[in-house]
């Protein structure tokens, strides 16, 4: 409790000495919202285990860590030919790559994109021309039960802009890289990114968050997302902090009528990592799919926060997450589906189910469904175990030794999580990452 | 090929096999009958390397090798293959990538090379259609969903990929109809040769009436009481087990 006291009257203080950092040209209504921010930050403070949505996470670690803000960390020049370890092999997307929380114009391409797509630095959109964002920024995130969001509002410079008007179709992805290092002192950044979709549009969005060097830093994340009318979005996070990084992402969707939104949230990397995904429904025959992964090792946290509001009709809602823990890590998995009086029809299946390879390993899964409507149809599944020791001495009566065996029960426990990745590219990569998670197998490369 | 020496085998405190002996010789196949709870399925599973059967006393020498020494896996590399009967269900894992898995531990034991792709498909495609396997079968999940018949076809399919020295049948035949039977036995039959043998593990005459057994023992109490040709499954068939125990020594079951 000291210590998150501590803690938030440091992030409070530097506050003061990064405003007198900003340009003076910034506009008059972020400076409110900033110092709005910083008081709703300095009146929750950072949150502890007796806070209800933190129960199972304690963020001590992150919070003995004296971070200073990025912008006062000196730039770091990180090499083009080393993205590739970030990228998606022969997939073609736009790439704007941030270095710790910065927008590095050198490292970054544009693919050609339709006419009327802005995707943009959005530190040089508040620069240039702030009214682009003033309405839509800050709007779909709650900052009141949220220290990390309150935060970043507080803090917030760069990340992207990207907004596809009406009738577009953008078919290349978009890729959104953040990539940390820290040097001399441990830094925090705070990205924010601004997804705006029009009516009619149709577009893929990819945010990586990864550690440039094995340092101790801090992400502080928010992504904001509207979906227009009629609209579809595939959104993926991949979470591959470095094994010493802290990572507090926050995303809030909001969907209108008849869109139709996949987010894959993909949680690899990171001392701790939490990953809040709140959606919500605002008009009739939308539809939800969250995909989500998470593997830890080591004594690697990952807190995944999920909340689905079905505040309008006969959407349609699927979670599916599934966690792989190994060593001595902690995972979380709390999923909130709320279904708004009047919102009939709908239709909300959350799984979760976790898979604990070392006995030391721990898992909370909290299911919550908050229904006040009556014709709907809601499920909910969670489940923690092992390996099926049955299924191990099938594989191995097969002359597939025990290794291996264990091998390709771990993977194919994750297989329909991978299965849902559906741009192929970026499903092989995933491949990779998780293969690389798992005990080597010679002969074994390919995916079961 | 198989010899099993006074076999003891429990499990937790229970003795389940209570010294069993049996001798089984290149290109013979034995049947082992015998009533529910007489040992058939433990002395199949305890033969494929199961941890949780303890043997207490006896040996199983495979070619001369101590085959309860051996891992599981092992043993299958040695040429030894159980069909199980009740083949677990792995979603997530393909059948073409599980059998390519299992036949290339198999072959790199063996000190061969990875079998080529189209090699792999070429067998796969041969051996299918012995069992009347469609197209669609290698794509599925390992026994995902399979009905009871299609798992027992897909344990003697994986036995004509994998080609095993030695063959252990457990239940086989329980849960096929007859249409299903009939392709089992028929693909048993062509894999019958005088280098390959089997145990056939079963409560019913049903398969042996398209395999003939060279041998058959019928197991009583963990305890092969009685062994003869074929006419003794048949006889068995039409009078049950009941004469069995009465002519067997010791206390019945």
């Amino acid at each position: 409790m000291a210590l998150a006291l501590d803690a938030k009257e440091t992030f409070v203080s530097e506050f003061d000495a990064f405003v007198k950092t900003l340009d003076r040209g910034q506009p008059d209504w972020l400076a409110g919202r900033r110092r709005e921010a910083i008081a709703t930050f300095r009146k929750l403070g950072f949150p502890t285990t007796k806070h209800e949505d933190w129960k199972y996470t304690n963020l001590a670690p992150l919070l003995q860590v004296p971070f200073r803000p990025a912008i006062l960390g000196r730039p770091e020049r990180i090499p083009q030919e080393q993205l590739e370890a970030y990228t998606f092999g022969v997939l073609k997307t736009s790439l704007l790559v941030f270095v710790n929380g910065r927008y590095a114009r050198r490292l970054s391409y544009l693919r050609p994109l339709p006419e009327g797509v802005r995707v943009a630095s959005l530190a040089e959109v508040l620069r240039d021309e702030p009214e682009a964002v003033e309405v839509a920024l800050g709007r779909r995130v709650r900052i009141d039960d949220n220290a990390f969001a309150a935060l970043n509002a507080a803090f917030l410079q760069d990340g992207a802009f990207v907004e596809i008007p009406k009738n577009t179709t953008v078919e290349e992805p978009i890729h959104l890289l953040f990539l940390s290092s820290s040097r001399d002192s441990p830094l925090v950044s705070y990205p924010r990114n601004l997804i705006l979709l029009g009516p009619r549009s149709r577009a893929a969005v990819i945010e990586t968050y990864a550690g440039w060097s094995p340092d101790v830093y801090l992400t502080d994340a928010v992504t904001e997302v509207a979906v227009g009318p009629a609209s579809a979005l595939d959104h993926y996070t991949m979470v591959r902090e470095s094994e010493a990084g802290f990572h507090m992402g926050t995303m809030s969707v909001d969907q209108d009528r008849d869109t139709s939104v996949v987010c894959h949230s993909i949680s690899l990397g990171g001392k701790i990592a939490r990953n809040t995904v709140i959606t919500k429904f605002h008009g009739e025959g939308g539809s939800l799919l969250l995909n989500g992964l998470f593997m830890t090792e080591g004594t690697q946290q990952a807190d995944n926060y999920t909340r689905i509001d079905h505040a309008a009709p006969a959407c349609t809602s699927v979670e599916l997450y599934k966690g792989i823990l190994n060593d001595r890590s902690r995972g979380v998995f709390n999923g909130n589906i709320v279904v708004r009086p009047g919102a009939q029809k709908t239709v909300a299946r959350q799984t979760n189910k976790n898979l604990l390879v070392s006995k030391d390993a721990f898992v909370d899964s909290t299911p919550g469904l908050e229904i006040l409507a009556d014709d709907v149809k809601c499920s909910h599944a969670s489940t923690i175990g092992q390996l099926d020791e049955a299924a191990i001495f099938y594989l191995r009566t097969r002359g597939i030794d025990e290794e291996a065996s264990r091998h390709i029960l771990t993977y194919a426990f994750i297989a329909d999580v991978v299965n849902q990745v559906k741009e192929a590219p970026i499903r092989i990569k995933l491949d990779r990452l998780i293969l690389s998670r798992l005990p080597r197998v010679a002969g074994l490369e390919e995916t079961p | 090929m198989l010899e099993i020496n006074g076999l003891h085998v429990r499990i937790g405190n229970k003795e389940i096999l209570k010294g069993i002996d049996l001798s089984v010789r290149a290109g013979e196949v034995h049947a082992v009958m015998g009533p529910n709870g007489s040992g058939k399925t433990t002395l199949a599973q305890v033969l494929a390397g199961r941890v949780s059967y303890e043997v207490t006393a006896g040996q199983a020498l495979f070619g001369g090798k101590d085959l309860l020494a051996m891992k599981p896996e092992d043993r299958a590399r040695e040429g030894v293959f159980m069909a199980f009967q009740y083949p677990v269900e792995i979603p997530g894992v393909s059948n073409a990538y599980f059998l390519k898995a299992a036949l290339n531990a198999i072959r790199k034991y063996r000190g061969e090379d990875e079998i080529d792709a189209m090699d792999f498909v070429s067998l796969v495609q041969e051996r299918m259609k012995l069992l009347g396997l469609d197209e669609s079968f290698m794509k599925r999940g390992l026994n995902e969903g399979f009905s009871g018949g299609e798992k027992k076809k897909n344990e003697v399919f994986q036995m004509a990929v994998l080609e095993p020295k030695f063959c252990i049948l457990d239940e086989t035949d329980s849960g096929l109809d007859i249409d299903a039977l009939r392709l089992v036995a028929d693909a048993i039959n062509v894999m019958r040769s005088p280098k390959r043998s089997m145990l056939v593990v079963t409560h019913y005459q049903r398969l042996l009436d398209y395999v003939t057994p060279d041998v058959v023992h019928v197991l009583v109490d963990g305890k092969i009481v009685k062994s003869g040709d074929a006419d003794l499954a048949r006889n068995l068939e039409k009078h049950g087990y009941g004469w069995i125990l009465e002519e067997a020594p010791g206390p019945a079951p």
